[in-house]
């Protein structure tokens, strides 16, 4: 590993000033995935800046009903925070497939948003590979391309974002406060990941030494009726092939066949782009339609019209389409059982 | 470059001189002596070197040991009171939890701490009602400790040992 130095951060203020200073100084939170890449050679800070414990821990309700997540909360204790089971658990449910116990209690909100891809090309020093090393080629589009996009994607990178949780964070409409040396600002979270284009090597759009302090998730009155569903190689401990995460709401009317309508909808993807992916254009379609697996299935499809596969990993439309209408059917089926509701004849054939 | 650190461990005060990019890990076995830690992937995957680090369980081969002075660590030589065994060593004993014994350590500390967080009443995600008490079936069992590979594959008598704990706990 490159030598380094180390400064433990008093307050925000300093350690945005020292790595604004420091053209190649890093944050390190809970170190998870940055030590992990100075071990492989990845990343090669000459100063790395302690900002784990900086007072930026607490998950506090704002006046307006906003949740604040610090950005140094870590993801076991947001997953088990009783405000976040209660009224967001498509935001727990993420995070607790994600990752293990035992990181889960290292890993951080921001730290999370901020991993980079688990690419085996990118974390590979030895492979040409644009995001690492830009200009260089990239070795996965030829390579093995299970992991890789479908959506988004350009010529010179098929990365995917790995997070779990900010494909939950997209779905909620969260915003993700930043400070740096010019002030504070807000950004979308849907905004913070880029697509590669051609500047792979840039994964968000923040500038050098801009440090996350916090997530906002604003209130959504349906919030509590959204889950997450994500499909991997194996039943545990394993990065997303794909994942869903999905809010619901239906409305009061019924169509002829007795199907209720959709409010209300909000889906995003995990493992298929650059970012979490969300999916605005089935939302638009399920927004007044009937709550039907077929009307899921649609929505799925208008999504991934443009879906652009590799060889590895044409199944991934498969897979986002059943996952997407399993997921809404679930929501639906629990809703309307609220109410005595039927969905007889609206069973998920996978 | 380097630094001064004091690490608490197994309730043992300790103070050493590292170089910056020295783990967590590496500082407990090479510098200290506290070899039950063990160093497998190195990178985070397989949790042979988890701990308990300021009273919950932790991997500490992604941890610089700089970004934890002060930190309390507890280790499985850690977890026994004199010669009586923690509960959860007593059951990997007893139900033959192991073949080599090299992840054991780390499946120790991962239980102990899986435990703690499930008596805190932290779902999982195999969990049905994320608001609900947590009932340690051999699902949540096999979930909770999915960080910890073992490749003897004694896994079914790691799941009967922590069953045999959490049944105890539960029932007392």
């Amino acid at each position: 590993m490159m030598p380094f130095e180390f400064l433990r951060a008093e307050d925000a203020v300093g350690a945005v000033a020292a790595v604004t200073r420091h053209p190649d100084a890093a944050y390190l939170a809970g170190g998870t995935n940055l030590v992990d890449r100075m071990k492989l050679g990845v990343a090669t800070p000459s100063l790395v800046v302690d900002i784990s414990h900086l007072p930026l821990d607490q998950i506090v309700e704002l006046p307006d009903g906003t949740v604040r997540i610090g950005a140094m909360v870590r993801n076991s204790d947001l997953a088990a925070h009783f405000l976040i089971r209660q009224r967001y658990p498509v935001l727990s449910q993420a995070l607790l497939a994600g990752a293990s116990g035992q990181l889960r209690n290292l890993a951080t909100t921001a730290g999370n948003l901020l991993q980079r891809t688990r690419c085996v090309y990118f974390q590979d020093v030895s492979m040409p590979c644009n995001k690492r090393d830009p200009g260089s080629g990239c070795s996965a589009r030829e390579g093995y391309t299970r992991y890789h996009a479908i959506l988004g994607a350009s010529a010179g990178c098929v990365a995917v974002h790995p997070s779990d949780m900010a494909v939950a964070m997209a779905v909620l409409d969260a915003s993700v406060m930043v400070t740096g040396r010019t002030g504070e600002r807000s950004i979308r979270l849907t905004d913070l990941h880029r697509l590669p284009g051609d500047a792979p090597h840039r994964d968000t759009v923040l500038t050098h030494g801009e440090l996350i302090t916090a997530v906002d998730l604003p209130p959504l009155s349906f919030s509590q009726h959204s889950a997450y569903r994500k499909v991997r190689d194996r039943a545990s401990y394993a990065f997303a092939l794909i994942s869903v995460a999905a809010a619901l709401e239906l409305g009061d009317r019924r169509d002829a066949a007795g199907i209720p309508t959709i409010r209300d909808v909000r889906i995003a993807f995990g493992g298929v782009a650059h970012k979490p992916w969300r999916a605005t254009a089935a939302e638009n379609l399920l927004r007044g339609a009937a709550a039907s697996v077929e009307n899921f299935r649609e929505a799925a499809d208008v999504e991934l019209a443009k879906a652009e596969t590799l060889h590895d990993n044409a199944f991934k439309v498969t897979m986002v389409r059943n996952t997407v209408a399993s997921l809404l059917a679930d929501l639906t089926r629990r809703q309307v059982g609220d109410v005595g509701g039927d969905l007889a004849g609206q069973e998920h054939k996978p | 470059m380097t630094e001064l650190i004091s690490l608490r461990v197994n309730g043992e005060d300790r103070s050493i001189i590292v170089d910056t990019r020295t783990t967590l890990l590496d500082a407990l076995r090479d510098r200290l002596g506290v070899t039950s830690p063990k160093k497998g992937c190195d990178h985070g995957q397989c949790g042979a070197c988890t701990v308990l680090l300021d009273g919950r369980r932790a991997i500490i081969c992604l941890a610089f040991a700089v970004a934890h002075d002060g930190a309390e660590i507890t280790t499985a030589e850690g977890l026994a009171e004199g010669d009586a065994l923690h509960p959860i060593q007593q059951a990997f004993l007893e139900t033959d939890a192991l073949q080599c014994g090299y992840c054991t350590p780390g499946q120790v500390c991962s239980a102990v701490g899986m435990l703690a967080e499930a008596e805190r009443g932290a779902p999982s995600h195999v969990s049905d009602d994320l608001i609900g008490g947590i009932e340690l079936n051999d699902d949540e069992i096999r979930e909770r400790m999915s960080g910890n590979l073992c490749r003897c594959g004694a896994y079914v008598n790691i799941v009967a040992a922590i069953r045999r704990v959490a049944g105890a706990e539960s029932a007392s």
